[in-house]
């Protein structure tokens, strides 16, 4: 697998490979079984699996939103030395099915004229902000979320089937958003059940299945590239 | 003071025909009701009875022991009776820990408030006033306490997602239950404000009413009628408080966590 992440920097040139951004060891919760990975700078993971695997688990586990145990570290840091919120503004998570917790659209922003600038790339106009949540369909909830995300201006960004109701056009918008956030330095674990996706944002792949994480080992790496 | 009309056993029988004839009403529109009605009767008269009795001893005998011992169980009571209200409780003993201690908290230090300071009867733990008082105060503390935790579990459960997506986003458990919280305090404090707007004009208290059967001149009445509703209105606010927060408290944690798996699935009521 060096070799691949060698490939995949060398045409980045921002980055240098070092040590791992975000490592994980042991992660277990009552559910999921341990699981052991690393994440760089820069680098984007596909997380595949089947529904009910424990994709989520995961992802929440890692957001440190259930109770769970493990060594999780972010830049050498020890997630367990900082509280809760100053952990989940440095790893930001993108749930499948976003939460709401106010009657319009910009009363989730604490700035719509900061969010508006992203919002546009993914379809939304200016006036978007007086819009009731209450009438928005699943991929603007969807799409707006990860706005709402990417303006925390985490290092890690957990994305929990973040197309998965959108129409092509916003599908293209949304990997073009985050692979430029990508490039400059984000790294990303992206659950997906698009085999084709997963291929297009990222070059690792991790299995979770029976509450399981593994890495994914194909025989030919990369051959189509 | 003793002005009062004493009733004989057999005024009261005379008037237990009003709920036989609603039992009637109940056979003869097929309520079904009926036999529930009259085990509720007869289960009030003897529970009165024995109140009755208790409360002649306890007069007295006008031991702080004794008057302590007869608060400690009309608490327990209360607690129990707002435990049962919960749709869904917290699990383990804080569904029944929580709302009493916060209930014993704030209904006794309002009523050793109003025994020290305004009714001042000697001694202070005089059961006479003791326990009317204490009886007050934690009938409407459960109501508002069984409430504020009722809407408290059944908002967070409902708005988990919202205030999980404000976790998510890095916000404090504080700030993002915030919303919740209010919305339980509103809930527990709201039939406390209805009353003291209503009374006088669409209700007559009970215990005002009874003072004046009692032979208690009218302006005298109203003016521990006042008293009543201030220690009401302080005992729920005080123990609603203390139950919703103690409530956030064990359904969030250190790390910021909402933990609605300390939360028992929902009951039918």
């Amino acid at each position: 697998m060096t070799t691949h992440a060698e490939a995949l920097l060398a045409d980045r040139p921002d980055f240098k490979p070092g040590r791992p951004l975000l490592s994980v060891r042991d992660l277990r919760t009552n559910l999921l079984k341990p699981a052991s990975f690393t994440l760089s700078a820069g680098e984007c993971v596909a997380i595949r699996g089947p529904s009910g695997g424990g994709k989520t688990l995961l992802l929440r586990a890692l957001a440190d939103l259930d109770p769970n145990e493990g060594l999780v570290c972010l830049d050498g840091r020890d997630r367990a030395t900082m509280p809760g919120p100053e952990w989940r503004r440095l790893v930001g998570y993108l749930p499948a099915e976003p939460g709401w917790w106010a009657d319009t659209v910009g009363d989730h922003f604490t700035s719509w004229a900061e969010a508006a600038v992203v919002a546009r790339a993914l379809g939304f106009t200016e006036d978007s902000e007086d819009w009731p949540i209450a009438r928005l369909s699943t991929g603007e909830r969807l799409r707006l979320a990860l706005v709402r995300a990417l303006l925390v201006g985490s290092k890690v960004l957990l994305l929990d089937e973040p197309t998965a109701a959108l129409d092509p056009a916003s599908v293209r918008a949304v990997e073009e958003l985050i692979g430029a956030r990508v490039r400059a330095g984000l790294a990303v674990l992206w659950v997906t059940h698009d085999v084709e996706q997963a291929s297009r944002v990222a070059v690792r792949r991790l299995i979770v299945s029976a509450r399981q994480v593994r890495e994914e080992v194909r025989e030919c790496p990369a051959i189509s590239r | 003071m003793s002005s009062y009309i004493a009733l004989t056993y057999w005024q009261l029988a005379a008037a237990s025909v009003f709920v036989l004839i609603d039992a009637a009403l109940s056979v003869f529109f097929g309520l079904r009701v009926h036999r529930s009605l009259l085990f509720a009767a007869i289960r009030m008269v003897v529970q009165l009875a024995l109140v009755g009795l208790v409360l002649t001893t306890l007069f007295s005998i006008v031991s702080l022991l004794w008057t302590g011992l007869a608060a400690l169980v009309m608490v327990l009571f209360a607690g129990h009776e707002a435990a049962q209200r919960q749709e869904r409780r917290l699990s383990g003993w804080w569904s029944y820990g929580l709302g009493t201690s916060c209930m014993m908290m704030s209904s006794v230090v309002v009523t050793v408030f109003a025994l020290m300071t305004a009714v001042r009867p000697n001694p202070w733990y005089d059961p006479r006033y003791a326990i009317p008082l204490l009886g007050m105060i934690l009938g409407n503390c459960m109501t508002g306490v069984g409430l504020g935790l009722n809407t408290l579990t059944t908002s967070l459960a409902g708005r988990r997602a919202g205030v999980e997506a404000q976790l998510m986003l890095g916000a404090s458990k504080q700030v993002a239950t915030a919303p919740v919280v209010r919305e339980a305090l509103r809930s527990a404090l709201m039939p406390v404000i209805n009353s003291m707007a209503a009374t006088g004009v669409v209700s007559l208290p009970g215990m005002m009413t009874g003072q004046i059967l009692g032979g208690v001149p009218p302006a005298e009445a109203v003016k521990y009628q006042i008293l009543v509703m201030f220690l009401i209105a302080g005992g729920t606010g005080l123990g609603a408080v203390t139950a919703v927060l103690g409530g956030v408290y064990r359904l969030t944690d250190a790390r910021h966590r909402l933990r609605l798996d300390r939360l028992t699935s929902p009951q039918p009521t």
